[in-house]
């Protein structure tokens, strides 16, 4: 029988996962917005994360006041939005997914390289201003820095929702997610509509950059958090942003749990796999994950 | 059955191999004898075992289409299965070989499970979970590297039939003869039956079935067949070129370096597997050589390496651009090119 300290020691490590859960959904938003639209499993996103991440880091330890610093470094990612839709989509505008996704492969070790060659590859201290000191709730400790991490995300998500939900573009946005050749035939800007949805995704990865900079530090590992992010999409849906943040909080406890509870009986270190293997057994169930649009399809 | 691939009747004309043929004579004969040591250490070790793991995923990824980002997963099941069959059962070099083959093609069957049912992505996603659990797996338990402290092994000498095949020339000689032999294996397994049932479930899943290939049979075979060569080229890789078996050295990157390898060399051809290999294998080597004639040390080996990613990941997107078809297409281009004006 579980005592009371147990208890609290439960509800601890599930809020714990759920709000770093909330970290991995934030990832899988910047995945979800270009797959949507694009059809495009962009696995450069985790590079993107690194690169804004640096960037932003970088222009701060210049002396840049950080509301520039993070003016100039959206502005970039923007830049660098646009340059990938017209050197790397464009040529490649009706290929297979498979070929797009091996594409954006390629792409995450240019970014890659190019973002430490540029900015250097040693490890980066980034401080938001955000306490980290936990605070305590009925006896449960809770870090400040998650749940504001937390109410980013939550930012960000309402404020993308409202974005395609009430613009011009972000109808556009939804047209082409919708049918390409029709929106196309109603004589939308195929090409623009990716290039604004891959800068939006930029923007996506600046501040999960950021939130997960502050965490771990910006270094090249930052961008090994696409490998976090990809199983949370596999168990959302590629296509839905609501299944991002579900599977994310979902994967998120989980994991934690299994870490805590599972992880001492085989060793521990089970978090770089066990994600995956939630992902997998879930998809045995449903091979649609919980969100995506049941389609079967080929590439 | 199968007949939903186009494959023309060919004429029984063995001249036309006269070039493979004289590949594998130079292979065989000419570089043990006058390739200096430095070659076959640096770039035909690494190349035999790079082409190995390319014509295994070639299998599953070219011919089969299924995507696999977990190549390297395999190959260390390969390796070490190899290292503690021949540690604890000390059995002859060909048995051990089979059997870790056999090994890898097991744990490449568990995990080609998830394709029986997840397509595209969500299947190329799910094979990362063998990269994982395998290269963790293989680190936490001690009894797979016989509890050796750095988890590093240097690999046991090898053996056949009471001859040391430890010398550079008999490691590339026995490398040589298992990529020989296993490629031509493969090659028999695409063009016959199964090949073609695996061709028409990539082109069009749903009508294959319908014309009664079998497809979850097929698919299976398709991984368990792709993970032991793969398994062998892991094998290749720790005990004739490495001589070493780590965890570390079989992760994503070499994963990536794999799926690489075909995409530059060319999906669903043999010898794209061996050009793409040639290519990863010999290009860090030329830019090292290059940028020290060009700036005589000046860039450190650091900077070197993201050159090289970013000249890496620019030759991936400029070959998805300009020749999907990769380099096999390009060798056949020049090759009719010669033909036209001779």
């Amino acid at each position: 029988m579980m005592d009371w300290f147990g208890f609290l020691f439960l509800i601890e490590v599930t809020i714990g996962g759920l709000l770093s859960g909330v970290m991995y959904a934030l990832v899988a938003i910047g995945f979800v917005l270009i797959y949507k639209t694009s059809g495009v499993l962009n696995f450069a996103q985790g590079a993107m994360v690194l690169f804004a991440a640096l960037t932003f880091v970088s222009l701060v330890e210049a002396g840049v006041p950080f509301v520039f610093a993070l003016i100039i470094s959206a502005a970039i990612m923007v830049a660098l939005g646009f340059a990938i839709e017209r050197t790397v989509l464009r040529p490649l505008a009706n290929r297979s997914p498979m070929t797009l996704f091996m594409a954006t492969l390629g792409l995450s070790y240019i970014i890659e390289g190019a973002a430490q060659i540029i900015w250097g590859t040693e490890v980066h201290r980034l401080d938001l201003g955000i306490s980290n000191a936990p605070f305590q709730v009925a006896g449960v400790f809770i870090s400040t820095f998650d749940l504001v991490a937390a109410a980013i995300a939550g930012v960000l998500v309402a404020s993308l929702t409202a974005f395609f939900r009430w613009t011009r573009t972000g109808l556009a946005f939804r047209a082409v997610a919708d049918d390409q050749f029709a929106a196309l035939a109603v004589g939308l800007r195929l090409d623009r509509t990716w290039a604004t949805v891959w800068a939006a995704a930029g923007i996506v990865a600046l501040v999960a950059g950021l939130l997960w900079g502050a965490r771990l530090g910006v270094q090249f590992s930052l961008s090994l958090i696409v490998l976090k992010a990809l199983p949370v999409l596999v168990l959302g849906g590629f296509d839905s942003v609501l299944g991002a943040i579900v599977a994310g909080l979902a994967i998120g406890a989980t994991e934690k749990l299994a870490e805590v509870y599972l992880g001492p009986f085989v060793g521990g270190g089970i978090e770089g796999w066990f994600a995956y293997v939630v992902a997998l057994l879930v998809l045995l169930i449903r091979p649609s994950g919980l969100f995506g649009q049941k389609l079967v399809e080929r590439f | 059955m199968s007949a939903i691939v186009d494959t023309p009747p060919q004429t029984q004309n063995y001249l036309r191999h006269w070039p493979l043929v004289a590949v594998l004579l130079a292979a065989f004969i000419g570089v043990p004898a006058f390739a200096p040591v430095y070659v076959l250490e640096a770039i035909l070790l690494p190349f035999l075992a790079l082409a190995l793991a390319g014509v295994g995923l070639n299998l599953l990824t070219g011919y089969g289409g299924q995507v696999s980002l977990g190549s390297a997963a395999f190959m260390a099941v390969g390796a070490f299965a190899a290292y503690n069959i021949q540690l604890r059962l000390a059995l002859a070099l060909p048995v051990t070989i089979l059997l870790s083959a056999l090994t890898a093609a097991t744990v490449g069957l568990i995990f080609g499970l998830p394709s029986l049912r997840l397509r595209g992505f969500y299947l190329a996603v799910s094979t990362l979970a063998a990269q994982f659990f395998v290269q963790w797996a293989l680190t936490k338990f001690g009894w797979f590297s016989n509890y050796s402290p750095s988890g590093v092994i240097s690999a046991p000498g090898l053996t056949l039939f009471g001859y040391s095949l430890d010398s550079t020339t008999s490691r590339y000689l026995l490398a040589l003869t298992l990529v020989t032999l296993i490629t031509l294996g493969v090659w028999a397994f695409t063009n016959g039956p199964l090949g073609n049932d695996l061709i028409a479930i990539r082109d069009n899943e749903t009508a294959a079935q319908i014309i009664g290939v079998p497809v979850l049979k097929t698919k299976l075979v398709a991984f368990a067949v792709s993970s032991a060569i793969i398994g062998v080229a892991g094998f290749l890789w720790a005990f004739t070129y490495l001589r070493t078996v780590e965890p570390a050295g079989f992760d994503l990157d070499r994963s990536f370096d794999i799926l690489f390898i075909i995409i530059i060399g060319g999906l669903a051809t043999l010898r794209g597997a061996f050009l793409g290999a040639g290519l990863i294998v010999v290009f860090p080597l030329l830019l090292s050589r290059l940028s020290a004639l060009a700036f005589g040390g000046m860039i450190d080996s650091g900077v070197l390496e993201l050159v090289q990613r970013i000249i890496l990941g620019s030759l991936i997107i400029a070959f998805l651009i300009v020749e999907p078809n990769g380099l096999a297409a390009i060798l056949d281009r020049v090759k009719r090119g010669f033909a036209r004006t001779f």
